[in-house]
């Protein structure tokens, strides 16, 4: 089974078309970078495998799933992590996690071990989010992602505002969240650090996605 | 799946989704901080308004209350909305696989919360300032019941609807106000009895209110879904 399957997908968005016709296909266990200028559809792409868009033309299923008729079972098995953080900026971090996990019905949710694993200071786990750094809050996001153990994970930007260790503690969760079978698609408009994560390079611009030589 | 566990997994989300609003709104003490007192503040300027004349204060008494609770609810549904659009908190709803209508189902509920708790006061405040006396106790407590639950509904719904609007702020009032006209009669005429202030039959606008919170309730547990997807 393909985690992400893509023929053709456009997405339009107030008639403008955010994805031209993409192809993709990742494979479990894959980490796939998609490298693109500002405005190439980077987002949009990651978007629509957690099925949170619509196909306008073509087509897609994700962990097996139609993205035109089950949108809803596709989201229950990603993890997205987006410009935003999607966290409620009057809970605590932790408080963030129980929800997330309750409400994704994670049984024995480690919410605990998320926060260590993103090394979030003990300190910082009991006051709003909305009361933490950018970094901080980031971090917060990815251990919502890392409770939930989904099988695709969906990373725009994954380093953006994360100091160097940050960086080391995003790399170390995509390479395990590989290795233990997941896939992974990474956004990021350099190839730079996020480069050397990655299994496989794509380009995109214009909408469209191109193949590029081994990274 | 049975379908009791599917009921009990329905409640449970909507349980956890109201407690993460109540507890949202705790914390950022708008209720008790703000509406509130611009509650008993509107009040307090119907009274300037109708000269303090106390028997013309006690027969507009219904309408009064319950255009503050409407105000009221505005400031509330416009809250309850915020809190999803704020850096992308919707995603929680969306990606969790939570059924959409028990999401729909818990912010209602923590929106009626809310004004059950104004009208617990804004009640009390009639009676002191406008010398309003209660007759029916269990008409005014089950026209409070039945119309906020109405209020909470309907505000849910179009709050959801005006999620995606650039100018939701101000588009809101302007679709829940009018909306909620068959509220404002129907309580307002349930009160008049409940207060004693007209000879009507209180218990039968109940019906009305039960009726328009059952198709508000019904209609936003349906169209929550897509349109939380396309806020």
């Amino acid at each position: 089974m393909t985690a992400v399957r893509l023929s053709g997908a456009v997405v339009l968005m107030g008639g403008f078309p955010a994805l031209a016709g993409a192809d993709l296909e990742v494979v479990p266990g894959e980490v796939v970078l998609v490298r693109g200028p500002n405005g190439a559809g980077k987002s949009t792409l990651l978007h629509l495998c957690a099925g949170l868009l619509r196909l306008s033309e073509g087509q897609g299923d994700v962990l097996g799933c139609d993205l035109g008729a089950d949108r809803a079972a596709v989201r229950r098995r990603v993890g997205l992590l987006g410009h935003d953080t999607a966290l409620y900026g009057e809970l605590s971090a932790a408080e963030n996690l129980q929800v997330w996990a309750r409400a994704s019905r994670v049984a024995e949710a480690d919410v605990t071990g998320a926060l260590d694993r993103l090394g979030l200071p003990q300190r910082l786990r009991d006051v709003p989010t909305a009361r933490l750094s950018a970094g901080q809050r980031r971090r917060v996001a990815l251990a919502a992602i890392v409770v939930r153990r989904p099988e695709l994970w969906l990373l725009d930007e994954p380093h953006a505002g994360l100091d160097s260790d940050g960086r080391a503690i995003v790399d170390s969760l995509v390479t395990a969240a590989a290795a233990a079978g997941a896939a992974v698609v990474l956004a990021s408009h350099e190839t730079g650090p996020a480069g050397g994560l990655a299994t496989r390079t794509v380009t995109m611009a214009g909408g469209t996605l191109s193949e590029r030589a081994q990274s | 799946m049975s379908a009791w566990t599917g009921l009990g997994g329905f409640v449970g989300d909507a349980r956890l989704v109201a407690a993460k609003d109540l507890r949202i709104e705790w914390r950022a003490r708008t209720t008790l901080g703000q509406v509130l007192p611009f509650a008993l503040l509107v009040l307090v300027l119907f009274g300037f308004a109708l000269d303090a004349n106390r028997p013309t204060l006690r027969l507009a008494t219904p309408g009064l209350l319950w255009m503050t609770v409407l105000f009221v609810t505005v400031v509330a549904v416009q809250r309850s909305a915020a809190v999803e659009s704020a850096d992308g908190a919707r995603r929680v709803l969306l990606l969790s696989g939570m059924a959409p209508a028990a999401a729909f189902v818990g912010k209602a509920a923590a929106v009626a919360v809310q004004l059950l708790v104004v009208e617990v006061l804004l009640v009390p405040g009639v009676v002191l300032l406008y010398d309003a006396e209660v007759e029916s106790v269990p008409l005014v407590a089950a026209t409070c019941i039945a119309a906020t639950v109405g209020l909470a509904a309907a505000g849910s719904l179009l709050g959801a609807v005006v999620a995606g609007v650039r100018a939701h702020q101000t588009v809101l009032p302007i679709l829940l106000l009018p909306v909620s006209a068959p509220v404002l009669i129907a309580a307002t005429r349930a009160f008049a009895d409940g207060f004693g202030t007209v000879a009507v039959e209180g218990w039968s606008w109940i019906g009305l209110l039960a009726g328009f919170a059952a198709a508000n309730a019904v209609v936003g547990a349906v169209v929550y879904g897509p349109l939380l997807e396309e806020a």
